[in-house]
C-alpha cells in the first residue's frame, strides 16, 4: 500500500482520465486546466502558502477512515424548507433530489455530457485566473478531473433556499465542481451540509452579475477522518453582494480556500468562518484571498477558531487593493481561543495595498479564555464548564452574526452548542 | 519651501518640529563624495580576496578559516527572492570588497598627520570637531567640557574603522569599545566565543556573504554590572564607488549591564547602485539591557530610481539571561532597497524585546522590513510598533514573525503596524506571521492602512503652512510613538529626515 501511494501521481492520473475525450462540452476546459496544473506542479509543504498545512494527505489515493453513514445527522438544515440536491458518495442522485419546475432557475449536473451548454464558458474560468500571484494547484486538478457537480443558473426570483447535501454510504473519494451564475438583480441562498466523502476536493465558481445577491452557509461536520480541500471562487460585479459562512467541526485536514475578485464598483463581499476543533487529529486551514479591483467596495473577513486537545488552526488571509481601487473598505479579523496548552494557532494576515484613499485594517489575536470573565460568571453560580461554554459561544458569535438568514444562524448556534456539550458526556 | 519667518508657533505645535521642517534645505544632504586616495582590493570575490581581507586586518588563522568556511557556503547558496522588492540582478563579481583611504595604512599619531580630506569629511557630516580629531585617529587627550553630553563614536569609512573616540574613559569603566578588527587581535577569546553565535555563518545569503568578507565594524563588551557611562555610536560612511560595505557589529552586554548604541549611515549620490550587507549580533545576559537605535540614511537613489544603496542587513539580539532586555529602534529613510529584520530571540525567562520602526519610502524606494520575536522563555514580553510611510512610486512592506514556543508560557506580544500612503502610485503592505503554540500566551496584532487625513491637512493649510509642511507635520505626528523611543541625539535628526524624505511627494 505504501509503495502504491508513493507511485500515485495525481497529474498522471488526470492525464489518463482525459485521454478518452469523453467529457463532452467540458473536455476542452479540462485539458487546459491539466496544462495549467502541469506547469505549476503539485503543492508542496515548502510552498509559502502550504507552510502551515502539509498537502501530502490531499495528494495520495489512500482512503483511510470510515464512511459516515448516518444520513439523519448529515443534514444539519433538515428544519429549513429548502430545495434539495443530493449527492451520494460523490454522485448526483436525481431520484433523491427535489424536482425544480420553474423558469426562474435551471439546474443541471456536470456529469451530463451535452455538446452545447451554457456553462461551457464558465467552467474553470475563475479557477484559471486564480493562480496569480498564488498558485492553487488543487483547484486546477479539480477542474481537470471533477466527476460531478451542479450547474445552477438563477434567472429570476426563487422563494426557497437550495440545499446541497452530501451523503456517504461507502468509503469514497469525490471531486465536485459546481457553477453558480446569478443574473442581474437575482438572489440565491445556498446551503451545504453533509460529509460528501472521506477525501474531498470541491470547487465552486460563483458568477454574480450586477446587483446579484448570494448567501452561502455550509457546515463541514461529523466525520473525523475526512481530508478535504474546498475552493470558492467568485467574480463580483457592480452592486452585487457575496456572503459565505462555514462551520467546521471535524476533519483530519480541511483546507478551505476562498478567492474573491471584487470587479464591479460598490460591491460587497463577506467571508466568515467558525471552527471548533478537538484533538490532535484536527487540522483546519482557512486561506482567503480578496482582490479589490473597483471603486468603493467593501470586504470583510471574520474567522474564529476554538481549539482544544492539540488541535491546529491556520488562517492565511489577504486583502489586495489594486491601483485605482479607491474608497476601499477592507476589514479582516482572525482570532483563536486556545482552550488548553497543546493546541496551536498559526496565522498570516496580509495586506497588499496600491491605492491611497483606502481604509484597510486587520487584526489577529490568540489567547486563552479570559479568567476574569470566567470568575464573574462562576461568582454568579454558573459552573466553570458552563461558563467556559458561554464564553466560547460568545467568542464565536461575531462570525455567526455574519449569517443574514436568522433561521439558519440559529441552527448553526445549536450545532456549536452541541459540540461544546460533547465534552460533558 | 515657504519661508518660516512668518509662521508664528502655535500652541500644540512644538518648536522642534518647526525647526526640523525649517532645516530642510535640499533633498539628500549627504550626497557629496570625498576625493581621497583609496587603496582597493581587486574587483570580484573569490577565496583569495577573502584571504586578502583577512591579511589586511592582520587576523589570526582561526578567523581566516572562519571566513573561508562562510565563503564556501556562500558559493553554494542562492539569493533569496521572497521579499516584495524588485531590483536588477546583482553582479557580485563586479564589486570591490575592500577599500580604505591610503592615509589609513599607518595610523596617524597627531592632528598634523591626519589627511585633511578625512577631517573635512567628518566636519561636513556634522560630527563635532573635538570628536573629529579623535576620529581621525589622533591619540590626543580626551577631556571634554563638563556637563557636555558625551557620545563615543566609532567611524567606519568604506572598509575600515578610522577611529574610536573616548577609548580611555570607556576603558576606565571596563567597557571595551573598538573596531572589530582590533577586537579580533586584542580580545580573541571574546570574539571567538560570541562571533556567529547569534547569526551563524549559515544564517542567510547576505549574512553568509558578510561573514566571508566583512572588513570592519564595531565591537562592544560591557562587563557585569556596568552601566556604560556614555552612549556609544558607530558612523558608517560609504565613499568609494562600486564598493560594497560589509560591516559586522558585535555587542555583548554581560550580566546586569546597560548600553545604548546608536548607528548612523550615509553615502554619496551615484548613478549605480551599491551594496551594503551588514550583520549585527547582540548578546544580552541576565538583567542586562541593550538599546540599539539606527538612523539609516544611505543614498536612496535619485527621483527616477537610479543608483542608491541596496541595504541587506541581518540584525539579531539574543536575550539569553533572565530578565534581559533589548530594544531596537530604527528610522529607515534611505536606501534604494531595504531588506532588514532586526529580531529578538527571547530565550531568557521574563526577557523583553521591543521593536520600534519608522520606514519611509519615496520616489522609487522599496523597503521590506520588520522584525521577528521568537518567544522561548516563560513570561517573555515583546512589543512591536511599526509605522510605514509610502509616497511617490515607492513600495513599503512590513514583514514580521511572532512565535510563541510551547515552552514560552504566559508570554505576551503586542503588535501594531500602521501604514500611511501619500499619493496613488505607491504601495503599502503588511505580511505578519503569527504562530502561537501555547494557550497562556496572548498575542495581539493590529494593522491599519490609510491616507493622510484631509481634515488634518486642511487645518494646517488654513494656519498658513504650505502643503508639504503640513504633510511633514502630520507624518511626524503619525510617527510620534517611535520618535519618542529614540535617544535624544537621534530624535531630532529623525524628525528632520522624516521631512526630507517626503520632499516632493505632494502635489
Amino acid at each position: 500500500m505504501a509503495l502504491e501511494q508513493q507511485n500515485f501521481n495525481p497529474i498522471e492520473n488526470a492525464k489518463s482520465q482525459l485521454k478518452n475525450h469523453n467529457r463532452g462540452w467540458s473536455q476542452k476546459s479540462r485539458e487546459s486546466a491539466l496544462i495549467r496544473l502541469s506547469s505549476i506542479g503539485l503543492p508542496n509543504h515548502r510552498d509559502e502558502y502550504w507552510k502551515y498545512t502539509n498537502p501530502a494527505e490531499l495528494l495520495t489515493n489512500d482512503l483511510h477512515g470510515l464512511a459516515v453513514t448516518d444520513h439523519e445527522e448529515a443534514n444539519v438544515f433538515a428544519e429549513v424548507d429548502a430545495l434539495k440536491i443530493i449527492f451520494c458518495d460523490g454522485i448526483f442522485k436525481p431520484d433523491l433530489s427535489d424536482e425544480f419546475l420553474s423558469d426562474n432557475i435551471s439546474i443541471n449536473r456536470l456529469a451530463d455530457k451535452g455538446d452545447l451548454h451554457w456553462a461551457q464558458n464558465y467552467y474553470g474560468a475563475l479557477e484559471k485566473h486564480s493562480h496569480t500571484p498564488v498558485a492553487r494547484p488543487l483547484a486546477a486538478l479539480n477542474t481537470a478531473t471533477a466527476s460531478d457537480g451542479v450547474l445552477i443558473h438563477v434567472k429570476g426570483n426563487i422563494d426557497k433556499p437550495i440545499l446541497i447535501l452530501g451523503l456517504q454510504n461507502v468509503q469514497a473519494e469525490a471531486t465536485l465542481h459546481h457553477i453558480i451564475k446569478i443574473d442581474p438583480g437575482c438572489s440565491l441562498t445556498l446551503l451545504e451540509s453533509g460529509s460528501f466523502a472521506t477525501k474531498l476536493n470541491t470547487v465552486m465558481e460563483v458568477f454574480l452579475e450586477k446587483g446579484a445577491n448570494f448567501e452561502h452557509v455550509r457546515t463541514q461536520g461529523k466525520d473525523h477522518d475526512r481530508v478535504a480541500a474546498t475552493h470558492i471562487f467568485s467574480d463580483i460585479k457592480e452592486n452585487a453582494k457575496f456572503k459565505s459562512f462555514t462551520l467546521t467541526a471535524n476533519g483530519i485536514l480541511t483546507r478551505n480556500e476562498c478567492v474573491l475578485n471584487l470587479s464591479g464598483d460598490d460591491c460587497v463581499a463577506h467571508v466568515a468562518g467558525a471552527s471548533v476543533g478537538d484533538g490532535k487529529t484536527f487540522h483546519h486551514d482557512d486561506t482567503v484571498f480578496i482582490t479589490h479591483d473597483a471603486v468603493a467596495c467593501e470586504s470583510r473577513q471574520v474567522f474564529k477558531k476554538v481549539l482544544r486537545n492539540g488541535a491546529t488552526g491556520v488562517f492565511q488571509g489577504k486583502i489586495l487593493v489594486k491601483e485605482g481601487a479607491q474608497k476601499t473598505d477592507g476589514y479582516q479579523i482572525s482570532q483563536s481561543l486556545l482552550l488548553d496548552d497543546d493546541s496551536q494557532f498559526l496565522a498570516k494576515p496580509e495586506l497588499e495595498i496600491y491605492a491611497d484613499d483606502v481604509a484597510c485594517s486587520h487584526g489577529s489575536t490568540s489567547g486563552a479564555i479570559d479568567e476574569q470573565a470566567l470568575f464573574y460568571l462562576c461568582s454568579r453560580g454558573i459552573s466553570r464548564n458552563d461558563a467556559t461554554d458561554m464564553l466560547t459561544l460568545a467568542f464565536l458569535a461575531e462570525a455567526v452574526e455574519e449569517i443574514e438568514n436568522k433561521n439558519v444562524a440559529n441552527i448553526i448556534v445549536e450545532k456549536i452548542s452541541a459540540w461544546l456539550s460533547r465534552r460533558k458526556n | 519651501m515657504a519661508s518660516f519667518e512668518s509662521v508664528d508657533v502655535k500652541e500644540g505645535v512644538d518648536q522642534e518640529t518647526i525647526d526640523a521642517v525649517r532645516e530642510v534645505g535640499g533633498a539628500y544632504k549627504y550626497g557629496w563624495e570625498t576625493d581621497i586616495e583609496m587603496e582597493y582590493a581587486p574587483k570580484g570575490l573569490d577565496a583569495a580576496i577573502v584571504k586578502l581581507i583577512s591579511e589586511k586586518n592582520n587576523e589570526p588563522e582561526w578567523m581566516t578559516d572562519w571566513r573561508l568556511k562562510a565563503f564556501n557556503r556562500w558559493e553554494k547558496i542562492k539569493e533569496p527572492k521572497w521579499s516584495m522588492v524588485n531590483y536588477p540582478e546583482i553582479n557580485f563579481q563586479d564589486q570591490y570588497y575592500y577599500a580604505r583611504p591610503k592615509s589609513m595604512a599607518e595610523k596617524p599619531k597627531s592632528l598634523d598627520e591626519v589627511d585633511p580630506k578625512l577631517l573635512a569629511t567628518y566636519d561636513k557630516l556634522g560630527i563635532p570637531l573635538k570628536e573629529q580629531m579623535l576620529l581621525a585617529g589622533v591619540e590626543a587627550n580626551e577631556e571634554v567640557e563638563k556637563g557636555e553630553r558625551k557620545v563615543a563614536v566609532d567611524a567606519v569609512f568604506d572598509s575600515v574603522s578610522v577611529g574610536t573616540t573616548f577609548q580611555k574613559e570607556l576603558k576606565n569603566a571596563g567597557v571595551i569599545f573598538c573596531s572589530i578588527s582590533e577586537a579580533i587581535r586584542e580580545h580573541p577569546e571574546l570574539v571567538k566565543k560570541y562571533l556567529g553565535s547569534v547569526v551563524p555563518i549559515t544564517d542567510n545569503y547576505y549574512a553568509t556573504l558578510n561573514s566571508a568578507v566583512f572588513s570592519d565594524g564595531s565591537f562592544v563588551y560591557i562587563p557585569p554590572g556596568v552601566r556604560c557611562p556614555m552612549e556609544l555610536s558607530t558612523y558608517f560612511r560609504i565613499n568609494a564607488e562600486n564598493t560594497g560595505q560589509f560591516e559586522r557589529t558585535l555587542i555583548i552586554a554581560d550580566k546586569g549591564s546597560y548600553v545604548s548604541y546608536l548607528e548612523g549611515c550615509t553615502a554619496p549620490k551615484r548613478d549605480t547602485a551599491q551594496l551594503h550587507a551588514a550583520v549585527v549580533e547582540i548578546i544580552v545576559e541576565e538583567d542586562a539591557e541593550v538599546k540599539y537605535s539606527t538612523v539609516q540614511n544611505w543614498f536612496p537613489g535619485d527621483e527616477d530610481g537610479n543608483g542608491g544603496i541596496y541595504n541587506f542587513v541581518t540584525k539579531r539580539a539574543d536575550c539569553r539571561g533572565y530578565r534581559s532586555k533589548v530594544m531596537w529602534t530604527q528610522v529607515e529613510t534611505g536606501s534604494a532597497v531595504t531588506w532588514k529584520y532586526p529580531s529578538c530571540i527571547l530565550r531568557g525567562e521574563e526577557s523583553q524585546g521591543e521593536f520600534y520602526s519608522i520606514a519611509i519610502t519615496n520616489n522609487h524606494q522599496q523597503a521590506d522590513t520588520g522584525t521577528k520575536m521568537v518567544h522561548l522563555g516563560k513570561n517573555s514580553k515583546s512589543r512591536i510598533v511599526s509605522k510605514g510611510i509610502s509616497a511617490g512610486f515607492a513600495q513599503n512592506t512590513y514583514r514580521g514573525l511572532v512565535s510563541m514556543h510551547p515552552r514560552a508560557k504566559s508570554s505576551r506580544n503586542y503588535t501594531q503596524c500602521d501604514s500611511l500612503l501619500i499619493g496613488d502610485k505607491c504601495g503599502a503592505h503588511t505580511v505578519p506571521y503569527i504562530e502561537v503554540k501555547n494557550n497562556s500566551s496572548r498575542v495581539e496584532h493590529e494593522a491599519t492602512t490609510s491616507k493622510v487625513d484631509d481634515d488634518q491637512l486642511f487645518y494646517c493649510r488654513q494656519r498658513g503652512m504650505d502643503e508639504e509642511e503640513a504633510v511633514a507635520l502630520v507624518v511626524n505626528g503619525f510617527c510620534k510613538d517611535v520618535l519618542q523611543a529614540l535617544p535624544m541625539e537621534f530624535a531630532m535628526e529623525a524628525q528632520q529626515l522624516v521631512a526630507i524624505s517626503l520632499e516632493g511627494s505632494v502635489g
